[in-house]
């Protein structure tokens, strides 16, 4: 009865050293307020200065999701009083903003979907306010203030949680592709806020939205958009209307609910900033960063479905992560096996040890180099692949090295045919009557001499041999 | 401009107006529109928006830590201090 309609506006720190109008460091985690300098105080007399990194990144994205790039941007005010903001205004853009009018292409159940960029903006961040340290007081550390944003605003284009989250995921491997955030949403470069409306099916006209604010994780978006979808029908359900407010998530009670306090400070009187003069962007400029544009998730997951035969699951998986792509591409050069059983490997063995024990490619114990000889082994038969998986376990708890495992526990195969010959005749004489009962034409049995002569090898034997070799002898016998 | 227009703006400012100054600052803020109504008849579809009276283009900074650390000398002026933390009124309920 009910169609959800969803915008998104994601804040993107951008990795530049020193912050958007001032030359304070960008550092995360920095004793508080060390790095807060002049300009981010908004002490009398300070003039701020654009950071020309900032815009050449900003410029990028716009580049990345084929957007206008503005020649002549402008900075404006947007006013509202909050004690981590000490100038009384935000430092943001409202009528031109650098980048506008861009889309990218998301999949959705084997569809490709559009979802239209309306704009993205440059603009500071503000500080943070600690409300629980003291007993009467708040706490202001203004560190983050003036760190760079781009403020990514999307169209109504999503319908649901499940596409608001793959388009905030690809968003997010976007900018680590590009090389402009560390995209790292612990610690708050990467945030958004949620737009959600709902409107009768088959209507065009929308609804009233409300917007949830800072949510901070892919599961809390999910979360605060299925509740806020469902609040939102009960009230309209039960023919009431939903108020135009903002709301916080709260993950602990899995729900939103209304922020009164900034309610009334909903009104940015924006103006442009006269301490700013417009930004020219020369042609020049945005074609020599178009010219040095790395290779972008959509592109590389053309390429690995092309190059290396991957399924589109797979390849989607590895994209993603532009470290996890990288790796998976070392690993395939240093490596005998081919690339899907590789693929199979990092997908489902490796990412199942990182995902439990929520490890970055940056520090995953197990180094490409390793990977790739342990994968090598299972290629030339020196290991089975179950064999495989219990040395990957070690390599991966103890950091220990592929081969050490191997020699240290004597675990490799036997492939060698002598050996397994005569482990196959020793069977074959011990159970004289089941190879009767085989030759008169009990066929089943034959998985059982397999079972008897690993069993001899202690696990050790390399099954296709066995399986040749025991189909040769009992042929002879027949 | 009426009388709540009047109290909205000084609250949106944090400035306090006593009920009596009120009138005073609605006429003065009225002349104010006046003038701009006037300019407002004025038709400039040909004109580009100005966004800044000079026409110059703004120089950027590199990319560049220059600022040190000068906590101690910004905060020794102010009284509400601790831990390096500046202190405000509770914001929160």
């Amino acid at each position: 009865m009910w169609e959800s309609v969803i915008g998104l506006e994601i804040h993107v720190q951008l990795k530049t050293q020193s912050k958007i109008f001032s030359s304070a460091s960008t550092n995360f985690g920095a004793e508080q307020n060390t790095q807060a300098c002049a300009i981010d105080l908004g002490l009398p007399g300070v003039l701020p200065v654009l950071n020309e990194e900032a815009v050449k990144m900003a410029i990028k994205f716009g580049i990345a999701v084929g957007a206008n790039i503005e020649n002549n941007s402008v900075f404006a005010r947007k006013n509202y009083f909050y004690p981590d903001l000490p100038k009384g205004y935000q430092i943001s853009q409202y009528e031109i903003p650098i980048v506008s009018n861009g889309s990218v292409n998301i999949d959705i159940d084997k569809k490709v979907k559009k979802i239209r960029i309306t704009r993205a903006h440059l603009e500071e961040d503000a500080g943070k306010s600690i409300h629980d340290l003291y007993e009467n007081e708040s706490a202001i550390d203004l560190n983050r203030a003036g760190t760079p944003l781009i403020e990514i605003v999307s169209e109504p284009d999503l319908s649901n949680a499940e596409e608001a989250v793959k388009y905030l995921k690809y968003i997010h491997s976007l900018v680590r592709y590009l090389d402009i955030s560390d995209g790292n949403m612990q610690e708050g470069s990467f945030r958004c806020d949620a737009n959600i409306s709902l409107k009768k099916s088959n209507s065009s006209e929308l609804g009233i939205r409300a917007e949830i604010k800072n949510i901070n994780s892919f599961k809390f978006v999910e979360q605060a958009i299925n509740y806020e979808i469902q609040r939102q029908g009960e009230i309209l359900d039960s023919g009431k209307s939903v108020i135009q407010e903002t709301r916080l998530f709260d993950p602990i009670r899995n729900e939103t609910r209304s922020m009164r306090s900034k309610e009334e400070a909903n009104d940015y009187r924006y103006f442009p900033d006269p301490d700013l003069l417009p930004v020219s962007i020369s042609n020049s400029l945005i074609e020599n960063i178009k010219l040095n544009m790395p290779e972008l998730p959509n592109e590389k997951k053309e390429r690995f479905i092309k190059q290396y035969k991957l399924t589109d699951y797979d390849t989607s998986i590895l994209v993603l992560d532009k470290d996890l792509s990288a790796y998976y591409e070392k690993v395939l050069e240093k490596t005998s096996l081919n690339p899907k059983t590789t693929a199979n490997w990092i997908i489902t063995e490796l990412l199942s040890y990182a995902n439990k024990s929520n490890t970055g490619v940056k520090n995953y114990p197990v180094n490409f180099e390793d990977l790739a000889s342990l994968l090598t082994y299972i290629h030339d038969g020196l290991i089975s692949n179950k064999q495989a998986k219990i040395i990957f376990e070690k390599m991966w708890n103890n950091g220990e090295k592929p081969q050490d495992i191997i020699e240290k526990e004597g675990i490799k195969q036997i492939s060698d045919t002598m050996e397994i010959n005569k482990l196959v005749d020793n069977v074959i004489k011990n159970h004289y009557k089941s190879v009767e009962e085989y030759l008169a034409g009990k066929d089943k049995l034959f998985g059982f001499f397999v079972g008897e002569v690993m069993k001899e090898s202690k696990g050790k034997a390399n099954p296709k041999i066995v399986n040749q070799l025991l189909k040769e002898k009992l042929r002879n016998d027949k | 401009m009426d009388k709540d227009t009047v109290i909205k703006i000084a609250d949106l400012a944090k400035i306090e107006i006593n009920d009596k100054k009120i009138e005073e600052i609605s006429s003065s803020l009225q002349k104010i529109l006046n003038l701009v109504n006037e300019m407002n008849t004025i038709n400039t579809d040909d004109v580009e928006p100005m966004s800044h009276p000079l026409n110059l283009k703004q120089e950027l900074r590199k990319d560049e830590v220059l600022e040190k650390n000068e906590r101690d000398l910004f905060q020794r002026n102010n009284k509400y201090i601790e831990d390096g933390y500046y202190k405000v009124p509770k914001i929160i309920d």
